[in-house]
């Protein structure tokens, strides 16, 4: 095979108020004709930056420091700007991670598309419209003639992406690369988007270059993988060669973080870091039960319902899974629980008494209020970024418990411990913090008062896997050492398996499953978990599991 | 279980290292807070360290040009003219920081209740302020003191009632974004009361776009009130005030007698321009991001 694009000791750096840093240290790699390619890091392993320096759109104070980067015969490092422009779009193109930023929200995506062409001069004003609707087609947009005339708000993410995909590929460039395409679409829908970009790409004999964090995604739809971390490549090879037999300590840890079938939460630690498995105690005593709970929101077009009817209960020290896609009603659920939110009509029986009657508004004084609390999506979002780790940690110590001086600081120290945050790092502000770091802080938080019941709202769907498997396991230790009963909302089947006894699957406010996980997953009876079980990447099984 | 950090973890400074960490790096901030020191203490210390006494005339010493007697020069009645915009800076000052002071306030619990609540008072409040922004602010000043009395504390009243819906409209859109933010959520379930959450949580993180707001309006109050007086609404002669000493002295421009409106005219642009340039300062200073 010819190689398309070579690059050979690729170093960039940035220059920022504390000096230079190096984003990519000199990495060489070469994608051939027809190949997909994916690169595989956590954030910060200069993945994407990669991939600008390549498309030369690095951010100001960016500079290719070394290395050459060669495109069929063409230096991208000392090419003329103009030149760029040319082969942006044409030659080489891209698709960035989310797709709602990537798209003008004033634009029609119809415009969008036929912006692109005429710059490549690939159409003329009198046949523009046409292609643009052909190219709408090529990306499986059902009424491509109805969707020309949308805007970007009309769409739902993976349409969004679609079109994304449809302006990258307009002008049939024969490299394409894709900076974490799928992240933050469902499931299914990545799914969807993934096929279609694979299959366009066959098609039209095109090459590509895959980024992403998620090594299952990667090692499904790519022919060759690259490991990198703080900038080098530490490992490269076939996606079943790197999964069965990890070479690089780094790719082991890799590896090992990807939630599969048949591992559990210890094992997606390195091996000596896993501690001794404790076993959480589980009454058939139930701590919350709830009964036919329904919400509808007044909606521009009538009345919608978020949330149908649904009964279920958690018992005493039970971890609970609550799966389902965007839209489906369980993050209304949750706020609904936490006493966030106002249910329509239904019952929150939580300790014998229907919790459901006191006002969202006036449970913050409500004395049960300590005993049910949350772990938010994101972590960097539900911190406040003018206190610090201490002072938000405090908070609900003073709040609820009215604690103060030298007790409240003994307190949030032992917290400190038991989610493992370093004590020097609690006098920092959020933006100081890395992200498992930040998800520690929003978790010493919500366990602070002892909670009887919390609900995890996705508490790592932020989060690299290396970092996801130690807070993972860290829910899991606190579970066992305080007693807790959790919620556990998320929508990846693999995660809420190693977590999870019991789970429910929602779909458009309905529950349409619920049973045991193991159950639920080898024997799934409904048709939607089927699909959600089918779409999620199938990572190569390991041969030795160490 | 536990993450390496791959450096030592820096100190984390306290409020007054982080104020000249700001201006260490920016000398535009630093040249900004010097010129604002300086107007501090000639409005705190000037009334008491000029050399003649802004209000005595002096007949035979009228009309005198800059000299080292006096350096910028007399006026028609011989008054000292260094002596009047010295001592004019402590209520040039006091009106335009009171006028500031009064619109932050009101319009900060207006816009807070707008951008949490919604509903009809944010429908009430935003009609209510398009109506004050319908007019042309400086006539609307005018109306106000003309209609009140021609007294300092009208002219206050006047410069933050034009000011107000420019701070109501910025708390109303930074608060509107944050309600709904996980941390606002977070404070709630930490037991939190809804206006607990909006004046702890919410508000303090709309305060550096604020202190940009507050400052550029500083510059803008002083010569609103300088403006007013300068057509006769507002400070009365002979009490020294830089918008009236301009309008005095503009009639002996034409005989060449250029100082008296000049150097009040200068401290004018100079105390706009210092509140101007010291917005970035602030905003970095109450940023907590701008920590390292």
């Amino acid at each position: 095979m010819s190689k398309m694009l070579s690059v050979k000791d690729l170093a960039v750096s940035f220059q920022t108020r504390r000096g230079e840093v190096d984003a990519v240290r000199g990495i060489s790699f070469e994608v051939a004709k027809g190949e997909i390619l994916g690169i595989v890091g956590e954030s910060g392993s200069g993945k994407s930056v990669t991939s600008y320096a390549l498309m030369r759109i690095l951010d100001a104070g960016g500079v290719i420091k070394a290395g050459e980067a060669t495109y069929s015969g063409i230096d991208l490092r000392r090419a003329a700007e103009h030149d760029m422009r040319d082969i942006r779009g044409r030659e080489i193109s891209m698709i960035f991670q989310n797709p709602r930023a990537a798209l003008n929200p004033i634009c029609k995506v119809g415009h969008q598309i036929e912006d692109v062409l005429r710059h490549h001069a690939r159409a003329t004003r009198y046949d523009a419209r046409a292609k643009a609707i052909a190219a709408l087609e090529a990306v499986k947009i059902n009424d491509a003639e109805a969707r020309y005339d949308a805007y970007p708000f009309e769409l739902s993410g993976g349409m969004c992406q679609r079109i994304v995909c449809a302006i990258a590929l307009a002008c049939d460039p024969r490299l394409l690369i894709a900076d974490e395409p799928t992240t933050g679409l469902d499931i299914t829908t990545q799914k969807a988007v993934m096929d279609l970009v694979r299959d366009l790409i066959r098609e039209r004999g095109m090459s590509s270059i895959l980024i992403t964090h998620d090594l299952g995604l990667a090692a499904q739809y790519c022919d060759r993988i690259l490991v990198m971390k703080d900038g080098v490549i530490v490992e490269q090879g076939d996606p079943v060669q790197i999964f069965s037999d990890p070479q690089h300590p780094y790719s082991r840890k890799l590896v090992d973080a990807t939630p599969r079938a048949g591992e559990t939460v210890r094992s997606l630690l390195p091996p000596q870091e896993r501690g001794e498995e404790l076993t959480p105690t589980v009454s058939d005593q139930p701590i919350l039960e709830v009964r036919d709970l329904t919400k509808t929101y007044a909606g521009k077009s009538g009345p919608v319902h978020a949330v149908k009817g649904i009964s279920f209960m958690i018992n005493q020290g039970q971890c609970v899974g609550l799966v389902g896609e965007s839209g489906c009603g369980k993050s209304t659920t949750s706020e609904i629980l936490v006493r966030l939110m106002d249910a329509t009509s239904g019952q929150i029986i939580f300790d014998g008494h229907d919790i459901a009657r006191v006002p969202a508004r006036s449970f913050a004084k409500d004395s049960r209020r300590a005993d049910i609390q949350m772990v938010f999506q994101d972590a960097t979002d539900s911190l406040n970024p003018r206190h610090t780790a201490r002072q938000t940690i405090s908070e609900p110590l003073r709040r609820l418990a009215r604690m103060r001086g030298a007790k409240l600081a003994v307190r949030i120290e032992e917290l400190a411990v038991l989610v493992g945050l370093p004590l020097p790092l609690l006098d920092r502000f959020p933006h100081q913090l890395s992200g498992g770091q930040k998800a520690r802080v929003g978790i010493a938080r919500a366990i602070a008062l002892d909670p009887k019941f919390l609900i995890l709202d996705e508490p790592t769907a932020a989060l690299d896997v290396s970092i996801q498997a130690v807070v993972l396991n860290l829910l899991v230790d606190l579970r066992a050492k305080l007693g807790l009963s959790y919620l556990f909302v998320s929508h990846d089947f693999h995660v809420v398996r190693l977590l999870c006894d019991h789970v429910i699957v929602m779909k458009d406010g309905e529950i349409v499953e619920q049973g045991a996980a193991e159950q639920v997953m080898s024997n799934p009876q409904s048709d939607y978990t089927n699909a959600l079980l089918a779409a999620a990447p199938k990572p190569p099984q390991r041969r030795n599991i160490s | 279980m536990t993450e390496v950090s791959q450096e030592p973890a820096p100190k984390t400074r306290g409020n007054f290292d982080h104020i000249l960490y700001v201006l260490r790096a920016n000398p535009v901030t630093l040249i900004a807070f010097g010129m604002f020191a300086l107007l501090i203490f000639s409005a705190v210390f000037g009334p008491s360290l000029v050399p003649y006494d802004p209000l005595a005339t002096n007949a035979a010493n009228a009309l005198q040009p800059p000299s080292t007697t006096h350096w910028f020069g007399t006026d028609n009645v011989g008054r000292d003219v260094f002596s009047r915009v010295i001592v004019a800076t402590r209520l040039d000052l006091s009106i335009s920081v009171a006028a500031v002071a009064l619109s932050f306030v009101v319009g900060s619990i207006l816009g807070c209740i707008a951008g949490y609540w919604g509903g009809w008072p944010d429908i009430i409040l935003n009609r209510f302020l398009d109506t004050i922004m319908a007019f042309p602010l400086f006539v609307l000043a005018m109306g106000i003191v003309a209609a009140l009395g021609n007294t300092i504390e009208n002219i206050i009243y006047a410069t933050a009632i034009i000011n107000m819906p420019f701070y109501a409209r910025l708390v109303r859109a930074e608060v509107n974004i944050r309600r709904d933010a996980g941390f606002a959520r977070a404070a709630k379930l930490a037991g939190n009361s809804d206006i607990r959450v909006l004046a702890m949580h919410i508000f303090p993180n709309a305060l550096p776009p604020m202190m940009v707001q507050v400052s550029l309006n500083l510059g803008w109050a002083i010569l609103n009130a300088a403006g007013l007086s300068f057509i006769g609404l507002g400070v009365s002669p002979p009490t020294a005030e830089w918008g009236i000493m301009v309008a005095e002295g503009a009639n002996f421009i034409v005989s060449g007698e250029w100082w008296l409106a000049v150097f009040p005219g200068l401290w004018l642009m100079i105390a706009v321009f210092t509140f101007n340039l010291l917005g970035d300062g602030l905003r970095d200073i109450v940023d907590p991001r701008k920590r390292t």
